[in-house]
């Protein structure tokens, strides 16, 4: 119903200062202990450890957040899935392995407001009952580990964190890991792969990582956005956090915004905003204009592209990019104009996803280098109308055929440029057999 | 084109010279495998292939491989997987200043076509070459994750950001000229605000 009444009624207002989680999420201000101190960080710790294990996460589940990192799964009811005191060591694993092009959310938080991210590890260590916890961080991130690491400095010398954290009784380690430069160490089994010190290949499901994960034991993997909300959600309760977006789609998010649009940024709104007032009022719009917008891919490469019409009045939350055709994946939203060869902008995720193949699976592995191979085709305007069929349907084989969604994130955006733009696509054949 | 990157040849080499760990590294090390449980020190190959890396001139030669494995008692097959799985191990030498130009969509849109070219001019490198002075390698990579700063490019573990043509060609003047360069938005933005 929300939602409805929003779009009808153009009334968006700008997310309000005090709402924003993150409050120096651009850098202005100390990212370190002081300035995180006056932001909040750390200020009733103890009195939250306090609580039940299974209340903390009661609190999540009900403040409806949904996973930050792509699939938009409830945090609370992941973990709700750890198994309860089974004398093993159980661990919290958070996903800084942040590469999914047209997203640098993450980084944000890192680098600029690390404390949200190390107070959150704490708490949610403690909710499901893990001692220890790891954050693999992508290794092209040298700065951000640096800050990283000096924020769980300063938390372990003020007793924040270690041997009976912020006086609670509970002890907690926190590691940072970094990877090396591999996009699939960003799906979680790989990751633990990836952290085990092997090749980031993944698992294949089940067993979950709740039952076997990290080192064989208990693990949940979180990405850093959710667990850095969670403090501030307990702080000022699931109700706050509920009043902001719609149901289902609660809260605060943050969007990138990459590609043609005058002011690029990254920005933490109220999830649910419509994506062409994050565009006009947050980037100072469209280069070239509106009217010269030709299509938006709203959450990162993988998830498929939205023409101009839906673009005009989509909602930027899980459930009405779903209902259109798309998805809200990491919000990583990247602006095509008509300067630009669509075509080519796909073309370009195709070498993404053929150079980040792990070659585990023969679809992925061979799969991605055939469809970069014809997309290359396709921009040169070399395919003709029945080879883009056999390319959508070689994309649709590929996809939901192998162990990770890797092969369905190098399905989708294909898929997505043949729905929205076959008639282009085949005048350029049809120009081009001409010129010749 | 990608065979060529430092960083995805699967063709190992011999640099000729023993390599041992630096009493800082060994310390280091310590640290490094207290961080995982006790009978998974495997965990610590990756920390230890960035210090291997960094003490072997930006590069992981065989006997890089043969001491991790030893360090870590690991077969060196296995480590020999982990180095070529991942592209920020390089496989053969590369040079002082590592350029890393994102080829990625985002930064595509805003142009790296011109700082990819502005580089190429510059250094007088052809991509995946190192220049004759040895003071440069440059490679085009997969998207970097910063995206809202779109051009960008990593020089060894710096950002550069909000790149054109112009701030590009600074950048790699300043190095030849042992210059301090500014790390980050070459457009004065604190980080990925609007402005």
């Amino acid at each position: 119903m929300l939602l409805v009444l929003k779009k009808a009624g153009e009334v968006q207002k700008m997310l309000n200062e005090k709402d924003k989680v993150f409050q120096n999420l651009h850098g202005f201000q100390e990212p370190f202990i002081e300035g995180a101190l006056k932001r909040g960080s750390w200020s009733n710790t103890k009195e939250i450890l306090s609580k039940d294990q299974n209340d903390i996460i009661e609190l999540v589940k009900s403040s409806q957040l949904r996973g930050r990192g792509g699939a938009g799964f409830s945090t609370g009811l992941k973990w709700s899935f750890m198994p309860k005191n089974t004398g093993k060591q159980h661990y919290l694993v958070v996903n800084a392995d942040e590469s999914e092009p047209g997203t640098c959310k993450d980084r944000e938080i890192i680098r600029n407001d690390p404390h949200t991210l190390v107070e959150g590890c704490l708490i949610a260590s403690y909710a499901i009952q893990a001692t220890k916890c790891y954050i693999y961080i992508r290794g092209e991130y040298h700065h951000e580990y640096v800050q990283l690491e000096k924020a769980i400095e300063e938390a372990y010398e003020r007793g924040f964190i270690g041997k009976n954290a912020c006086g609670s009784g509970f002890d907690f380690d926190l590691y940072v890991h970094r990877g090396a430069g591999a996009y699939i160490c960003g799906e979680e089994t790989a990751l633990l792969e990836s952290l085990e010190g092997k090749k980031g290949q993944p698992r294949l499901k089940p067993p979950f990582p709740a039952g076997v994960g990290l080192y064989g034991m208990p693990t949940t993997i979180n990405n850093v956005e959710s667990i850095a909300v969670v403090p501030t959600i307990l702080r000022r309760g699931p109700d706050w956090f509920k009043s902001i977006g719609a149901e289902n789609n609660t809260g605060t998010k943050i969007f990138c915004i990459s590609g043609n649009v005058n002011k690029p940024c990254t920005i933490e709104e109220e999830m649910g905003i419509p994506l062409k007032e994050l565009v006009e009022k947050h980037c100072d719009g469209v280069e070239g204009g509106w009217d010269n917008l030709k299509a938006i891919v709203p959450g990162g490469s993988s998830t498929p592209m939205l023409p101009k019409n839906i673009c005009e009045s989509v909602l930027m939350n899980f459930d009405d990019l779903k209902a259109n055709g798309s998805g809200l994946g990491t919000a990583g939203v990247i602006v095509v104009n008509k300067y630009n060869d669509i075509s080519e902008v796909i073309e370009r995720f195709a070498h993404f996803y053929k150079h980040e193949s792990c070659g585990q699976c023969t679809p992925c592995r061979e799969g991605t280098g055939w469809m970069h191979r014809m997309m290359q085709r396709l921009v040169r305007g070399e395919i003709s109308p029945e080879q883009i069929e056999l390319l959508e349907n070689v994309t649709k084989q590929v996809e939901g055929h192998t162990i990770c969604a890797l092969g369905d994130a190098a399905a989708w955006p294909i898929q997505g440029l043949i729905k929205n733009f076959k008639s282009e696509l085949i005048s350029k054949y049809n120009k081009k057999l001409k010129a010749s | 084109m990608s065979s060529n990157h430092p960083g995805l040849s699967n063709n190992f080499s011999r640099s000729g010279e023993k390599f041992s760990w630096s009493k800082d590294n060994l310390r280091s090390i310590k640290t490094i495998i207290s961080k995982y449980p006790k009978g998974r020190e495997q965990s610590a190959v990756m920390p230890l292939l960035y210090l291997a890396q960094e003490q072997n001139n930006n590069w992981i030669s065989i006997e890089c491989i043969e001491t991790i494995a030893e360090t870590l008692n690991m077969p060196k097959i296995r480590v020999t997987e982990v180095a070529s799985f991942y592209s920020m191990y390089n496989t053969r030498p590369v040079g002082e200043n590592l350029v890393q130009i994102c080829r990625t969509s985002p930064c595509w849109l805003r142009g790296s076509n011109k700082i990819t070219k502005t580089i190429c001019k510059e250094t007088k490198c052809e991509i995946n070459d190192t220049s004759d002075d040895n003071k440069f390698t440059v490679v085009e990579v997969e998207c970097l994750g910063a995206c809202s700063n779109g051009p960008m490019i990593q020089i060894n573990n710096d950002f550069f950001e909000d790149l054109d043509e112009e701030s590009t060609k600074k950048i790699i003047d300043n190095i030849k000229e042992g210059k301090p360069n500014v790390i980050g938005s070459q457009k004065g933005r604190r980080s990925s605000e609007n402005a």
